[in-house]
């Protein structure tokens, strides 16, 4: 675990209710294009992929690319039928 | 929050539309080959509707390191019928793919917002697959005055 993501979710909704969910991840997100001062090109590691789901149903998934800008940030949406648990993953090049 | 007035509403929508009709009458769809290659396989021989998706980038983007983007598909959300898949390429950035976002039933609603690296002055398309296998198709221009890719 590297950081503390911030998750934007609700409280409280009305059933079947559609609510957008917020979250921020503080990471680099090298390239694997830039260099550093010596000119050595830093090596890649980036998220590759995040997760959602809601109490063990995948909700939304998202395989991501070096294009995405450091800190990756998303805004999406669930339809809520339920009172229950969001579980978020985070996917690092290097497995964390 | 900033507020949007009418006005802003009523160009936005009209440029929208330009932008549509542009698309559907552009014979032949060219993008880079890397790029084309990216759509080819996610399409998979389907031939895309246009429509449906709005992509909402800025005209004009001062850095390209964090450019945000946001998508909405109109389009139902049921177990029945829903859109699976969608796939956001930039054609001249090193690696066209940007991502690849995955939407089920769950989500009531296929949007996303996220924050984007853009390498220059290019189009980005963005395409959805549906449940019942068809393929939503929209691209949208973007100027980069400073890339965002290092290197």
């Amino acid at each position: 675990m590297t950081n503390k993501p911030r998750i934007k979710v609700p409280d409280q909704i009305r059933k079947g209710e559609i609510i957008q969910i917020k979250t921020l991840v503080a990471h680099d997100m090298e390239n694997g294009l830039r260099r550093d001062q010596a000119g050595k090109v830093i090596p890649r590691k980036i998220i590759n992929r995040f997760t959602c789901s809601f109490n063990g149903k995948p909700v939304f998934a998202c395989d991501l690319e070096p294009a995405l800008a450091a800190n990756p940030y998303f805004v999406f949406s669930v339809r809520v039928d339920e009172s229950g648990l969001f579980n978020f993953t985070w996917t690092d090049d290097d497995g964390t | 929050m900033q507020s949007i007035s009418r006005r802003k509403v009523l160009s936005l929508a009209a440029q929208l539309t330009a932008l549509a009709t542009a698309g559907t009458l552009s014979p032949a769809y060219s993008a880079p080959a890397e790029a084309a290659a990216e759509i080819a396989k996610f399409t998979a021989g389907v031939v895309p509707d246009a429509g449906r998706i709005t992509i909402d980038l800025p005209e004009i983007a001062e850095h390209g390191s964090a450019v945000p983007l946001a998508i909405d598909i109109d389009h139902p959300m049921t177990p029945e019928i829903h859109v699976v898949e969608m796939l956001v390429v930039a054609e001249a950035n090193p690696w066209p793919r940007i991502a690849r976002f995955h939407f089920t039933p769950m989500s009531g609603r296929a949007m996303v917002a996220t924050r984007i690296r853009l390498a220059g002055t290019q189009t980005v398309h963005v395409l959805a697959k549906t449940s019942d296998k068809r393929i939503l198709m929209a691209q949208r221009q973007v100027k980069v005055t400073i890339g965002g890719c290092g290197g």
